[in-house]
């Protein structure tokens, strides 16, 4: 059973300059009694008070402006900042996409960067050396999968990354905005695959722009502003007060939204 | 703790505490079960530096070849030392010191150079720790095959009795002992893993900290019993233990680590001092950085 659930979480971050974060600054700073507000370090609180509660079949749609705490929710939701205060936990293991690059070598051949992105996903060897052929398949990379990483182009690298991924079982999948530097013909292939992984893992969290993504996937939304969870409820909703108006009217009428109408749970 | 009542809020918040020994145990703990990650990270960071080069990554072994030659031989001339006996002197103590020099100066680092990587993958921190000390351990392995070659040469001076500056300890010469090289490495191995955990989460914190390391690991070298035998500090005291100037070696804790794995590998007489300390160091500095790690553990992320 997968579940996040925080509590009353915030997440602050410390900026130190260069001269704050040295030993000298830390020591006179004791003797010589306080510096005006200079002496202490400047904080940003990137999330203020979050209360959230996800559960198993959720699929949650991220939505706000630049800035509004989008990805650093999704790293609280991850585990990569515990927050500073309140609590968090989360039962399951997470998969992350945030950046289709990082855990990339360049150097080395896009067979062993698969490899490389699997491992950091949580999957085996073992488990990877099965599912390398259908990555190969889907990517349409071919012989280049040989080459070096350096040799690809922008979309192609998003190819393999986004090869990688999907063909993983996650139990928590959160996925950052970015997806989409590749061709149409191949985000339709694409958007196949992450329906199927949607599908598969317990619990998604998906933070994007695009109305029609959010709507195939997502069944709730949460609404970020200044660090704050301006909104949670259904996905129609929470669009419904973000955009000003109902976008789900404007979409083409045999586009269904049958996601929407399920519990998510399918 | 005020209860907020948001839509679908379950239960109340658990008491755990997020700075316990035990997270910081599981921390340590997962990391060593994702063994197959970072063992594989680490064999990738050592190819990678000898990509495109022809012979790769033999050039380690070059080096560390010519640097234990030229060293040995310039020591043992300046010290009128036998070579047979002072050349694989040098090149092992070389060879340990090139692992904990790697360890120390790369632990400073750790975090910081794997930014991305903590920022973007829910990973137990002690993962970075231990794929560096993985990827010295294999450039250690590389440099074993200085040892064998010198090891092969110099075996019939290795053999016998031998002292290595006059009027020092006489050591018994390559018998069984050999076997306490491997006790003794895996000891200097799990000792680098709390020193990078350690220091690298304080340089995170503070970056002055990696420069002044640097600054000072070469004065550490030269103090330490590498290129001279501590065999010189028993002749200039006259073997009297309770001289001040035996501490040079002994207050230093590099000494011991570099002992515990050298003396079996060269015969050398085993002194179970080095041992004590040693496995002092290993619980004192273990418990130092499960402290720093209950304490620090999630602040990584937010200093990288």
């Amino acid at each position: 059973m997968v579940s996040i659930d925080v509590w009353n979480a915030s997440v602050d971050f410390p900026i130190f300059d260069a001269k704050s974060r040295s030993l000298k600054k830390l020591a006179f700073g004791k003797v010589g009694g306080k510096i005006e507000s200079e002496g202490r370090v400047p904080i940003i609180e990137a999330l203020h008070d979050i209360t959230l509660s996800l559960k198993d079949g959720d699929r949650v749609g991220l939505v706000g402006h630049n800035g509004a705490g989008k990805s650093t929710l999704l790293r609280l939701l991850a585990g990569i900042y515990e927050p500073t205060r309140g609590q968090s936990r989360i039962v399951g293991k997470v998969a992350p996409v945030f950046d289709l690059g990082v855990g990339m070598d360049p150097e080395i051949s896009g067979y062993e960067n698969i490899m490389i992105r699997g491992l950091f996903l949580g999957m085996s060897r073992k488990q990877m050396e099965t599912r390398v052929d259908d990555i190969a398949h889907f990517t349409e990379l071919g012989d280049y999968l040989q080459m070096p990483l350096r040799t690809y182009s922008t979309g192609m690298r998003v190819r393999l990354a986004l090869g990688v991924v999907t063909s993983i079982n996650p139990e928590i999948l959160l996925l950052d905005e970015g997806i989409g530097a590749v061709d149409a013909a191949f985000m339709a292939k694409a958007r196949d695959r992450l329906k199927d992984l949607v599908a598969r893992s317990g619990l998604l969290v998906f933070a994007n722009h695009s109305d029609e993504f959010l709507a195939e996937f997502c069944d709730k939304a949460i609404w970020m502003d200044e660090g704050h969870v301006k909104m949670f409820g259904s996905l129609r909703e929470v669009l419904t007060a973000y955009k000003g108006y109902d976008p789900f009217e404007r979409m083409h009428p045999h586009e269904e939204t049958p996601v929407l109408s399920g519990n998510g749970g399918e | 703790m005020q209860a907020t009542s948001t839509p679908g809020q379950a239960e109340a918040p658990p008491p755990v505490k997020s700075r316990t020994f035990k997270r910081a145990f599981a921390d340590v703990r997962e990391a060593w079960d994702h063994r197959e990650l970072w063992g594989h990270l680490g064999w990738q960071d050592i190819k990678q530096r000898y990509r495109r080069s022809v012979i790769g990554p033999l050039w380690i072994t070059i080096s560390m070849g010519t640097t234990a030659l030229a060293l040995g031989l310039l020591y043992s001339v300046l010290f009128e030392t036998n070579v047979p006996t002072f050349l694989p002197y040098v090149t092992v103590g070389f060879i340990v010191w090139n692992f904990i020099l790697g360890c120390i100066t790369e632990g400073t680092d750790v975090f910081i150079a794997n930014e991305g990587l903590i920022k973007h993958l829910p990973a137990p921190i002690s993962v970075h720790v231990m794929r560096m000390v993985w990827r010295q351990v294999l450039f250690l392995a590389h440099n074993l095959v200085v040892y064998a070659v010198v090891l092969a040469i110099f075996f019939t001076a290795l053999d016998d009795p031998y002292t290595i500056t006059k009027g020092g300890i006489e050591h018994p010469g390559l018998s069984w002992t050999i076997v306490f090289a491997i006790p003794g490495f895996a000891l200097l191995a799990v000792n680098a893993v709390w020193v990078a955990l350690l220091f690298g989460v304080i340089s995170t914190r503070f970056r002055d900290i990696p420069p002044v390391v640097t600054s000072f690991i070469n004065l550490v070298f030269f103090m330490t019993p590498i290129v001279w035998d501590a065999g010189v500090l028993q002749r200039v005291t006259g073997g009297d233990g309770n001289d001040w100037r035996m501490l040079i070696a002994e207050l230093n804790p590099v000494y011991h680590f570099v002992e515990i794995v050298r003396a079996p590998l060269l015969g050398h007489a085993v002194d179970w001092h080095h041992w004590v300390v040693v496995g002092g160091f290993t619980v004192v500095g273990w418990f130092a950085a499960l402290v720093i790690l209950r304490n620090y553990r999630a602040r990584v992320s937010y200093w990288v």
